[in-house]
């Protein structure tokens, strides 16, 4: 059953937004080494946007903006949230503080520490009470949420937005864990044909590895697709930016590869 | 998160099972025909459902506070024996109870032709998953699936909120003077132990399967989302089968955590108690084999008919004082199950005994199922399991519809009378047909 993709946004160090990546993900333009600025997550009040994590920032930026551009309604869509480490920034204060005599930490880290953090803020910053779920797949968490949330579009029958982000970790837990840079992409998946349809595709599971995994052409976006989960959606989010019929196969726990069929709509 | 659950061994409730098969087929091949009209639930405003094809827990265990497999489990349950101390976990200087397992700290991971492997994965809270795994007979009955579909075809789809962030803690106690940094060990096991995906990584490691693998990490609600994404799997053909369930061991964070949220008992918690002060926290790792429904034959089994998700949308560690999002998930598994309100003979609650959650709670369950419901909370046995409280929830649920008895609440000496559905203190001996497990979790996720 094909699955519709309506609003896809991305944020990374080469790429921030939409207007912006189409472009060099289509490989109409080079890639270019610039800062990407800190997204505004205006979504949340002023007093949560100081409090939040940046990972919490970068995932609610890319999520709102996918909605918007698909002109959706955040109360009647579900959400998949997929981070492979999760809220390192706090948890490395909390360990900090746990390893200190008096062991003081405060609530609010506490309840910020949690990996559905993203999730959480998701639900009240919108008010939705769809189903949103946090899940974690190591290097393949942007795999994991793509068979989670097409699945949720084609059983559920609801629209469902996939929100895959990591930054690299603070210094100590850094070398735990070095993800290369941070990234966060959004993209809305339907079961309904409407006129914000970017692609229509097909999904697959295949035990077959023979054929090679999608890479980026560039060499820059491709160190990029290696060193953080959630841009492993890279190839997929190219296929949509060049509007061609292709198929992307994407590592799926080094066992299994995801075969998505793209047809540009 | 709420799941129903049915027993299936009696003729009507096969007939039950085939009903719910038609149906479903119906509704696939009408998918704008809302199936939900049928019934009398009112469908949520937000949360619509559509009826599901049964599935089948074919084997599940249970190692908690209460003891390790199904037989101990349901002694404590029957004897009302809590699994409640003072809390001795390391040198944590909090007075609380806790809800520890005995004997996790001299498991062994490794042995066998993937010792290296699986010694990479050494931490209590893969100890503890390997003592789930060990119980009634389920490394056997995953590896006779891993046969019969195929490694690829077997999903592990797990639950947990704190994964093995005690190795972190420990760590971060013996970083460089100089600079910083952690110990080389750590860093090297670290994927293999704190990173989320590590028990559901440990598992399939374990397990030899090869399917599509996650850990889902919703806080309170994990393990019981996972019953829903696996399901899913396998409706939309990734997997024929999958491993279910959660684990969650104790750690510095939570406990330290819950405490600094002022929500924590100093004494065993009290669920739906008029005094009730808080929760308790413990560990238990919970597994389920989840199949189709045509291989119903083992004599445990019983059937998932139906689950519920939603979000508060409401604050990160409390629950929406209407109970919306606990009413939607509620809803949404009575329209998938294909059930009213009227079907569902024993629910089994979250029940944390904080004085929030209990009280929300009960409006949400009075708003759905009215005043004469038996409900009750289990949490004063094993304490609240966090990220296992779902696959918790649901092992204990299927015990009461294979023993017949319902649990009632132990700690509580008199049921708050503020609160308005049909909660249980003493245990009853009865038949249970079909029964419904709550799960709500912090970030409003239920």
């Amino acid at each position: 059953m094909p699955v519709f993709v309506n609003g896809m946004v991305i944020w990374g160090l080469v790429l921030d937004g939409w207007a912006g990546s189409r472009s060099v993900l289509a490989a109409e333009s080079p890639s270019c080494e610039t800062a990407t600025p800190e997204p505004s997550a205006c979504l949340l009040p002023p007093n949560e946007q100081r409090r939040s994590s940046q990972s919490v920032r970068w995932a609610l930026h890319v999520a709102q903006e996918a909605l918007q551009q698909a002109g959706a309604d955040a109360r009647e869509v579900a959400s998949v949230f997929a981070s492979s480490d999760g809220e390192t920034g706090v948890l490395d204060r909390l360990c900090t503080a746990l390893a200190m005599p008096q062991r003081t930490i405060s609530p609010t880290l506490f309840h910020h520490s949690v990996h559905n953090a993203a999730s959480g803020y998701w639900g009240i910053a919108t008010g939705s009470h769809q189903s949103s779920t946090a899940l974690a797949c190591y290097d393949s968490s942007f795999c994991a949420a793509l068979l989670e949330a097409f699945a949720y579009a084609e059983i559920e029958e609801r629209p469902v937005l996939l929100v895959a982000y990591d930054l690299p970790p603070p210094p100590p837990l850094y070398a735990a864990r070095p993800l290369r840079g941070g990234f966060a992409a959004a993209l809305l998946f339907t079961r309904a044909p409407s006129p914000h349809n970017l692609a229509q595709l097909d999904l697959e599971l295949s035990n077959d590895l023979s054929g090679e995994p999608t890479n980026m052409d560039d060499a820059r976006l491709e160190t990029y697709r290696s060193g953080n989960q959630a841009a492993r959606s890279l190839p997929l989010l190219a296929a949509i930016a060049k509007q061609q019929d292709t198929l992307v196969r994407l590592e799926y726990l080094e066992e299994q590869h995801v075969v998505v069929r793209f047809m540009p709509c | 998160m709420v799941q129903s659950l049915v027993a299936i061994p009696t003729k009507e409730d096969e007939h039950h099972l085939a009903e719910c098969h038609r149906q479903n087929q119906t509704v696939d091949h009408s998918l704008y025909d809302p199936i939900g009209h049928r019934h009398a639930v009112p469908q949520h405003r937000y949360v619509g459902a559509r009826s599901m094809a049964p599935l089948i827990l074919t084997h599940y265990t249970l190692v908690s506070a209460l003891g390790k497999g199904l037989g101990e489990t349901y002694r404590a349950l029957r004897n009302r024996r809590s699994g409640l101390r003072p809390c001795d976990f390391e040198d944590v200087g909090l007075t609380t109870y806790i809800g520890r397992v005995g004997g996790v700290e001299d498991v062994f991971i490794g042995g066998g032709t993937k010792s290296t492997e699986l010694q990479q994965f050494d931490c209590r809270n893969n100890r503890l998953a390997l003592l789930g795994l060990q119980q009634d007979g389920f490394t056997q009955a995953a590896i006779e699936a891993r046969e019969r579909y195929g490694a690829h075809r077997v999903a592990v789809i797990l639950g947990s909120s704190t994964s093995g962030i005690l190795e972190t803690e420990h760590a971060y106690r013996h970083r460089d003077a100089a600079t910083g940094a952690l110990p080389s060990s750590y860093l090297a096991a670290h994927r293999y132990t704190h990173n989320m995906f590590s028990s559901a990584h440990f598992v399939r490691t374990y397990l030899g399967l090869r399917g599509p693998a996650m850990v889902i990490s919703t806080a309170c609600s994990s393990s019981a989302k996972a019953f829903a994404t696996a399901a899913r799997f396998i409706e939309a053909g990734f997997c024929d089968a999958a491993v279910v369930g959660g684990v969650d061991s104790l750690c510095l964070t939570i406990l330290y955590g819950f405490a600094s949220l002022g929500l924590m008992s100093s004494g065993p918690c009290r669920p739906c108690d008029e005094h009730r002060d808080g929760l308790t926290l413990g560990e238990s790792a919970g597994f389920a084999l989840l199949e189709k429904a045509e291989y119903a034959g083992q004599p445990e089994a019983v059937a998932l008919l139906g689950y519920g998700e939603s979000c508060d949308g409401y604050h990160m560690s409390h629950p929406h004082p209407d109970g919306t999002g606990a009413i939607g998930a509620m809803q949404g598994a009575l329209l998938r199950s294909g059930l009213t309100s009227g079907d569902i003979d024993y629910i089994h609650l979250h029940g944390t005994a904080t004085r929030a959650n209990d009280t929300i709670e009960d409006t949400a369950v009075h708003s759905v199922f009215g005043p004469s419901t038996p409900c009750s909370s289990t949490k004063g046995w094993t304490g609240h399991t966090l990220g296992a409280a779902g696959v918790t929830g649901a092992v204990i649920a299927a015990m009461c519809l294979t023993r017949r008895f319902v649990p009632g609440t132990v700690n509580t000496t008199r049921i708050d009378p503020s609160l308005s559905s049909r909660v249980l203190l003493e245990n009853r001996e009865q038949p249970v047909r079909r029964v419904l497990s709550n799960s709500f979790g912090f970030g409003g996720n239920n």
